[in-house]
């Protein structure tokens, strides 16, 4: 199932607590992983008992790695004290353009999630899990399916686990190609069979969430980092990051870099040293014409502006978001913006759920400018006409795929205009048109 | 419509499994869709009908569902069903010359299917394994740093291959099906 493993030595600028495939261990394995440690913090947690669990996670500063870095203890705490019976559903439909970071304990250390589960099931008592896997994810699918089985064997799921009492049932959900179900609540009517249509919020998934029960919905990578905490101490954890963004961070790095691959960094690692040191710098050596942070929703950068901290706050000052943190590294001279962009109004286009006009629409005119600059049908003004409809996208959505779709394509208008203006009539030459210019167009 | 389907015991057993994981069943929907588009290779009408019937939920309820999910399929899907990631990443490091190759190897636009039923092309999005651009996925295997030799090498191994195995059961009838199906 899994390709046989090798050892190696990681860069000294990563902090591994999470990864751990340089020791070259088979960790879907259940003996290799109760060899290296595995379960004993699910026995911790019994022993602290719910309240201390939450006080440790919620020491720790731990903030969701789905890419909104909602405070996990805080998300726990909100479920309403009553009597209906709650649901942990872990979000594990990585799709967002750019990213491969849950995927790592998905097919090669599907325990640590496993585990985290239990403790967080545990902590909020729930009884039942829903993993929710990614479609595509085949191979994730068969390596979870498979720690499951060999959990339920060797009495870590079911009835009165370990002889604690408390019981509880993990069952994988696969999703059926649709990005918008990553969006928690697109995510709950799908494990509805339903079509994954995103709910309006109020009511919160921790109040009606999934068979309209109170749900916690966590990132993958969320609650694989659970166990490492309680092993730390919640204290411990924090310190290795800044203020407000305690622990450390998978980030990735991909595109035209000379080392592309998933690492491990302190959180608050310069993004500059990542793409340079981890990433190995960029290919030819040449220049950054732009990076995408942390998967395709996030607004683009230039290459003046990623002398940033990789958390949830640093990517502020230069309006953008850590998002999943992992990077797409676009070289000067090697990258062909226009078509960059075309791709992601793409993306955006094909995945909107179609409820919201907004959305509906707002991605399709965006798709359609960009299709009409890519064959050669362009004019400097529709540069200013994918700005209005991004305007017109934001804030007016049920759901935040609106502002997925229109933050990227507005940085990269306001941002790369040059650019654009460039291949807009390198395009139109290409096909024997003439740009149309600005002052002649009455939206000017 | 033609003679009524059932699913084989193997089917029913899983489907029974899935049934049990939820406290309503339209839940074991989507897991039961799969388990169909197995066992019958795409989703035709009357295997909508069997699903609906099987989960007792009306059939506008597994129409919306199955509608909504591109990997349900709603038409016949050729033995070697190539899908190719385009986006950004993957365009970056050379899908449009992969797609380029599998267009002329295979005479097919992205979205259609070879005649024989041999092979199905697909443009697909962010696979999410940008580290190891170009992707792209044959059947349930993940293809990575997919290089132009490698995918040509690799489409005439499966050409090879696709011969000795045929098209999918039924490919023929199941295509009339399809254009009766969107007529
Ligand atoms: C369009 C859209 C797509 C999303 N996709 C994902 C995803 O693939 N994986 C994920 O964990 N969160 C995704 N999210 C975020 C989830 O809605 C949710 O915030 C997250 O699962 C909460 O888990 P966390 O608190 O552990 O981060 C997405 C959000 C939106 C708006
Ligand atoms: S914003 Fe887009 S994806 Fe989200 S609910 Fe509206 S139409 Fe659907
Ligand atoms: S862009 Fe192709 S795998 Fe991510």
């Amino acid at each position: 199932m899994s390709t046989k493993p090798t050892a190696y030595t990681p860069h000294p600028m990563e902090k591994r607590v999470l990864l751990r495939d340089h020791l070259g261990v088979d960790f879907t394995r259940l003996e290799n992983y109760l060899a290296h440690g595995g379960f004993k913090m699910w026995q911790k947690a019994m022993e602290l008992g719910r309240d201390g669990v939450l006080a440790e996670v919620k020491a720790s500063g731990l903030r969701g790695r789905g890419g909104a870095g909602f405070p996990t203890g805080m998300k726990w705490s909100f479920l309403p004290k009553d009597e209906r019976p709650r649901y942990l559903v872990v979000n594990a439909d990585e799709g967002e353009p750019g990213t491969f970071k849950d995927r790592y304990f998905l097919e090669l250390d599907p325990f640590r999630q496993l585990e985290g589960i239990l403790i967080a099931a545990y902590t909020i008592n729930a009884h039942v899990s829903y993993i929710y896997i990614r479609g595509e994810y085949w191979n994730s699918k068969a390596v979870t399916e498979d720690a499951i089985a060999q959990l339920y064997k060797a009495g870590w799921l079911g009835k009165n686990i370990q002889g604690s009492g408390f019981d509880l049932d993990v069952y994988m959900q696969t999703g059926a190609g649709a990005y918008i179900c990553g969006e928690e609540t697109a995510l709950i009517e799908s494990i509805e069979g339903k079509p994954g249509m995103p709910r309006l919020k109020p009511p919160f998934p921790a109040n009606i969430g999934v068979f309209g029960m109170p749900t916690i919905v966590n990132n993958t990578e969320t609650l694989s980092a659970v166990p490492v905490i309680l092993e730390m101490g919640g204290e411990v954890w924090a310190a290795l990051g800044t203020p407000k963004n305690g622990g450390t961070k998978l980030v990735g790095v991909a595109g035209h870099v000379k080392t592309p691959g998933l690492f491990e960094v302190p959180m608050g690692a310069s993004m500059r040293d990542v793409i340079y040191t981890l990433g190995g710098g960029i290919t030819d050596d040449r220049e950054i014409l732009a990076i995408i942070p942390g998967g395709s929703s996030c607004p683009f950068l230039t290459k003046d502006e990623i002398d940033v901290a990789m958390d949830f706050d640093g990517l502020k000052p230069v309006g953008s978001m850590l998002g999943t943190a992992c990077i797409t590294v676009m070289a000067e001279g090697l990258t062909d913006l226009l078509g960059v962009m075309q791709r992601v109004t793409a993306f955006y286009q094909h995945e909107s759920c179609g409820q919201c006009t907004p959305c509906r629409q707002g991605t399709g005119w965006l798709k359609a400018i960009a299709d009409k600059m890519d064959e050669g049908l362009g004019e400097d003004a529709h540069i200013d006409l994918l700005i209005s409809a991004c305007n017109q996208i934001e804030g007016n959505t049920i759901c935040a795929h609106g502002e997925a779709a229109a933050w990227p394509i507005r940085s990269i208008a306001k941002k790369f205009r040059p650019q654009l203006e460039a291949a807009i009539r390198q395009r139109a030459a290409a096909h024997g048109y003439v740009v149309k210019p600005l002052a002649a167009h009455p939206a000017a | 419509m033609s003679e009524p389907i059932a699913f084989s015991a193997a089917a029913n057993a899983k489907i029974a499994d899935l049934l049990g994981r939820y406290p309503r069943k339209q839940g074991a929907l989507i897991p039961t869709l799969y388990v169909a588009q197995d066992e019958f290779g795409w989703l035709k009408p009357e295997v909508m009908q069997l699903v609906a019937n099987t989960l007792e939920l009306p059939l506008s309820s597994v129409l919306a569902t199955a509608m909504f999910y591109t990997m349900l399929y709603k038409k016949p899907v050729g033995r070697f069903h190539v899908q190719i990631c385009t986006n950004v990443s993957c365009y970056l490091l050379g899908s449009d010359e992969l797609m380029a190759i599998a267009q002329a190897a295979l005479g097919i636009a992205p979205g259609e299917s070879t005649p024989d039923g041999l092979f199905t092309l697909e443009s697909v999005q962010c696979l999410c394994a940008c580290d190891r651009a170009p992707t792209l996925q044959i059947n349930k295997e993940d293809h990575f740093k997919v290089t132009p030799a490698k995918f040509k090498e690799l489409l005439e191994t499966l050409k090879t291959d696709g011969v000795k195995l045929g098209p999918p059961v039924g490919w023929l009838a199941d295509q009339h099906h399809a254009h009766a199906a969107h007529a």
